[in-house]
């Protein structure tokens, strides 16, 4: 499933799709990885009009509404620069599912064709095109790296993730049982069938927690959603503090280098 | 619904099904376990990632040859079994194929059938249509043998007892074999069955097996196992009839290599099985062995359905191996039966629907977070996530005219529907987007802390009270 993108040079702009979640949920994630990548010297241009990929009708089986969705990004990003995406998810779906939503509509289907080709994981665009390396300026620390589903099988990217904190000089990454397995969020999956979503989540905080990291740090924010909320569930229905605090690995990237300059 | 899927439970049951066994640990172990084992077990069998690719695109590719040819395949393979002097026989539901077995094995005054494992004959629920009819039907497969035993149904299309622990099995040996005392020597228990099974097969009179594949340019059926009692079922009585779904089939011999190692490798991490039976005449005179009567059922029961739809059609390339459902999270957590289907997992859930309709499968379709693991690991490549994608569209859309599947519309309710018009109305206005956002980062605070099915094991969610869209103005401005 992994396409091959080829590199473009570092270029001097992009666009910023920042997601529903990263806009509403975790606007400190799209802020640091904006801020990251400005301080790599690229303009960042954040279309006003952007919304969402259209992933949750889509994946829910409603085609009309997703594609009525995507059809509204479709016009919002005119420049021929590289789109980059903070979620391997959304990334997913304009690059992989964009053409074949559109693939009965001639005009759409190759807009949607040329939009995928400039759409770029945020964390495989820090490494592939940015050839980013970071100087660690943290102190030691130990946290674990949680890959979606879709930046693993769909977009082929969870190497980026590991590269990306290999590189920090003073961070150890812990390796979890059943690292590849899915957290349970799946977008609707997660309320159509709470139970086994439930049970999913849960033997996925154990198995991230009894790694004994300090912290969960991921490139998907529907993953850190679901697995966040639920270690702080628990730790609230057991009376504790937090036992498992994570974050975007934009942020955690930024503060390990010193943040904004 | 037929008669026939009553055995089946219904899908509206699922959800409490699943809660039963995730709430149960000692279940949740026991499969998380056995998942752990297969995956390992198939791992170990592919050590190199490009020859794994290059066969699966192999594998791929050989089985969507076939289904592009398939209705001329068919022919010939009638034709050259024919020839062999195997008696083919066509059925396109479940009743007509328990009727056309059912009546061979009348014709010859039967009583008693001895099987080899077949999940077809599963899906026609042919053990209790035989029980109906006064035929004693026994399952030789020791896995089927045990779920037999217990009146249950296979959990697992390949290890049919995977939910059974030994102390389980010894339990159920000692209750229902008479004469057995308790042991849970694993060893001791195979004997036992091995014991009772040997005898049957010398008294049945008709012997039943599944297909692997069937191969239309030479007339020979290929079945795969470990056990031999493949071998005796299609040996020892006189009679033996095999059943298979019409989509199993290659037009040539050369295509069966690759795909028996795929399937071997991905079910049970074999490099190859114990047993390989190739079967191509009834005995002919002066052979000493072999059944006087081969028949071979044909079976559709929803798979010219999934067949006239292009992308619908990829379903019918699978070749049975289990690789989706060990590598499944779902199925790790919910075991086989809860789906209440014949075929459990992600196949099952891709499979069913052709064959019960989508009114009996409607909910299943969203039993998966889209995790892309069984696409991963299938042998053959099948879809299966953009399948489920479009088994849900064909669910839950309104009805219409001329549906590509039986049960269209059947998971369609008005009130979902409408949601997601208001969504997508505000999702592709970007100033009602910016309204809505606005109030939720505003009134975030305002909502409620039970939202539904989310927070049963979850905080609430709450909005950032400033958004992306409005830090980075503020620091714009700065």
């Amino acid at each position: 499933m992994t396409i091959a993108q080829t590199p473009p040079g570092k270029p001097a702009d992009v666009y910023f799709f920042a997601t529903c979640v990263v806009d509403q949920f975790y606007p400190d994630a799209g802020m640091d990885a904006i801020t990251l990548l400005e301080r790599e010297g690229i303009r960042v241009h954040f279309p006003e009009d952007q919304t969402c990929c259209g992933q949750p009708a889509y994946t829910s089986g409603f085609h009309d509404e997703a594609r009525q969705v995507a059809a509204h990004q479709l016009t919002l990003f005119p420049e021929d620069w590289p789109i980059v995406v903070p979620s391997g998810s959304c990334a997913g779906m304009m690059k992989h599912h964009y053409p074949t939503l559109f693939a009965a509509d001639p005009v759409r289907k190759a807009q949607a064709e040329k939009l995928s080709a400039r759409v770029w994981e945020f964390t495989r665009f820090l490494v592939d095109v940015l050839d980013f390396k970071p100087q660690d300026c943290g102190s030691d620390c130990t946290v674990v790296l949680h890959t979606s589903c879709s930046a693993r099988r769909e977009m082929g990217v969870h190497v980026s993730g590991r590269q990306l904190l290999g590189g920090l000089a003073q961070v150890t990454v812990a390796q979890q049982d059943h690292e590849s397995e899915c957290c349970g969020f799946g977008g609707t999956f997660s309320v159509k069938q709470p139970e086994i979503s439930g049970a999913m989540v849960e033997d996925k905080v154990k198995s991230l927690k009894a790694t004994g990291a300090e912290r969960v740090v991921s490139a998907d924010c529907g993953c850190l959603m679901n697995i966040l909320g639920h270690a702080a569930w628990k730790d609230a229905q057991e009376g504790r503090p937090p036992t498992l605090p994570g974050e975007h690995i934009a942020t955690f990237l930024l503060r390990r280098t010193g943040g904004a300059k | 619904m037929s008669e026939h899927t009553l055995h089946f439970k219904p899908a509206e049951g699922f959800r409490a099904r699943s809660k039963a066994v995730v709430d149960n640990p000692f279940l949740r172990q026991s499969f998380r376990g056995a998942m752990d084992f297969l995956m390992s077990k198939r791992a170990a069998q592919f050590p190199d990632p490009e020859e794994l690719e290059s066969l699966r695109n192999l594998g791929e590719a050989i089985r969507q040859y076939n289904l592009a040819k398939l209705p001329d395949l068919l022919e010939r393979l009638e034709a050259n079994l024919t020839r062999n002097g195997i008696k083919v026989h066509w059925a396109e539901t479940p009743d007509e194929a328990n009727a056309i077995i059912l009546g061979i094995i009348q014709g010859h005054g039967a009583t008693r059938m001895v099987k080899g494992k077949s999940m077809v004959s599963e899906e026609i629920e042919l053990n209790h249509a035989a029980e109906a009819a006064g035929i004693e039907a026994l399952e030789s497969d020791m896995g089927e043998y045990i779920v037999q035993l217990a009146n249950e149904k296979p959990s697992h299309i390949i290890m049919p007892a995977i939910h059974k622990t030994k102390e389980e099995i010894a339990r159920l040996f000692h209750e229902k074999v008479p004469g057995v005392d308790y042991t849970d020597n694993v060893d001791a228990l195979i004997q036992i069955g091995r014991n009772v099974l040997r005898r049957k097969f010398q008294e049945a009179e008709i012997g039943l097996s599944g297909v692997n594949f069937a191969v239309a340019e030479t007339g020979t059926l290929c079945l795969v196992e470990n056990e031999g009692n493949g071998r005796m079922c299609t040996t020892a009585p006189a009679v033996h009839i095999a059943i298979t779904g019409i989509e199993k089939i290659v037009e040539k011999l050369e295509h069966v290599p690759p795909l028996l190692s795929l399937l071997t490798r991905s079910a049970t991490g074999q490099n190859i099985s114990t047993y390989f039976n190739m079967i191509s005449s009834p005995r002919k005179p002066g052979e000493k062995d072999g059944p006087e009567e081969v028949h071979l059922v044909l079976l559709d029961n929803g798979r010219s359905q999934a067949y006239a739809d292009e992308q619908l059609r990829k379903t019918l390339q699978c070749i049975r191996c289990g690789a989706c459902m060990n590598h499944c999270p779902v199925y790790t957590r919910i075991g086989g039966h809860a789906y209440g289907t014949t075929y459990p997992g992600p196949i099952g859930k891709i499979v069913s629907p052709h064959m019960l309709g989508l009114d009996a499968t409607a909910g299943l379709t969203t039993a998966s977070s889209l995790c892309g693991a069984c696409g991963e690991v299938c042998p053959v490549k099948i879809p299966i996530p953009d399948l489920l994608i479009r088994l849900r569209s064909e669910a839950f859309s309104a009805p219409h005219a001329n549906p590509a599947m039986r049960g269209q519309g059947a998971g369609h309710s008005s009130l979902i529907s409408a949601i997601w018009r208001g969504w997508a109305l505000v999702y592709r206005s970007p100033a009602l987007y910016r309204a809505v956002s606005w109030l939720g980062s505003r009134f975030g605070w305002l909502m409620p802390s039970r939202q539904g099915a989310w927070t049963t094991v979850r905080e609430p969610l709450r909005p950032a009270p400033k958004r992306l869209r409005d830090q980075l103005k503020e620091r714009n401005k700065a």
